[in-house]
């Protein structure tokens, strides 16, 4: 399943690197602890998280993250946008908390298993 | 002390204190020439986890630091030096959960107590040494054989 799907069936804005939503996701994370993040996830994961400044594009590019979602309707910060670019890594917002995101698309991924 | 010719890679990077708009970019980079050499995947992922936590710790803790990476044919060695406050109690430290940090770089999701721990998790050897009120110094080595 790539990225493009997720935003199509979750009604996801994008806010970054609008050319990389065939990044396939294999996976997901969620959480906020960026150490966590850090020694938890994997590459190919969809990284959801409500932290908005530029240290998760770090994350995510060193973790070969598919791309972040921030939950609650977070913005990322315009630091975060410009190195996300840069980075090529897609950043997308959702208006759902982290506990429905993660459960819908957790469903999503084990139906295409 | 490595002999120079079995160097395949040295590099040093300087890290400056308190900006985390730079975080981590130092970890990306070293991350990129491990890639570069075609190491496993395996031990890049875990050599860039033991940077971007050292790296971390200079970014939150430091006035400033050097992070050297030196590639040899069995190992990776990962150096964090840095001019600091220093640890008082290095056992403490280690412990998981256990953090110094302020509000403002926990609001950021740092100072989790999860950085040294997960440096001598995903490194074979690791070694700290730290004098209060002058700074840290770490070494760690991933094994390539």
């Amino acid at each position: 399943m790539d990225i493009a799907a997720i935003v199509k069936q979750l009604n996801l804005e994008t806010r970054s690197a609008k050319d990389r939503l065939k990044n396939m996701v294999t996976g997901g994370y969620t959480g906020d602890l960026l150490s966590d993040v850090m020694a938890n996830s994997k590459a190919g994961d969809i990284w959801i998280t409500r932290q908005i400044h530029q240290n998760i594009v770090a994350v995510a590019t060193l973790k070969e993250h598919a791309g972040i979602i921030l939950v609650n309707s977070c913005e990322p910060a315009s630091d975060t946008l410009d190195r996300a670019n840069q980075e090529n890594v897609p950043i997308m917002v959702s208006k759902l908390s982290a506990f429905e995101l993660t459960g819908k698309i957790y469903s999503m991924l084990a139906e295409k298993k | 002390m490595v002999s120079v010719e079995k160097i395949l890679e040295k590099h040093d990077f300087d890290i400056e204190g308190g900006n985390f708009n730079k975080a981590g970019t130092v970890s990306t980079r070293i991350k990129s020439i491990l890639k570069h050499r075609q190491l496993p995947d395996e031990i890049v992922r875990r050599s860039a986890i033991v940077c971007y936590e050292a790296e971390i710790n200079i970014v939150s803790y430091a006035k400033k630091g050097v992070i050297s990476l030196t590639v040899i044919p069995d190992k990776i060695i990962i150096e964090a030096n840095d001019e600091g406050p220093g640890i008082p109690n290095i056992e403490l430290a280690m412990q998981q959960g256990y953090s110094t940090a302020n509000q403002q770089i926990r609001e950021m999701g740092f100072g989790a107590g999860m950085g040294l721990y997960n440096i001598k998790t995903y490194s074979d050897v690791f070694d700290i040494t730290s004098e209060v009120n002058k700074g840290t110094f770490l070494k760690m080595a991933i094994n390539l054989i």
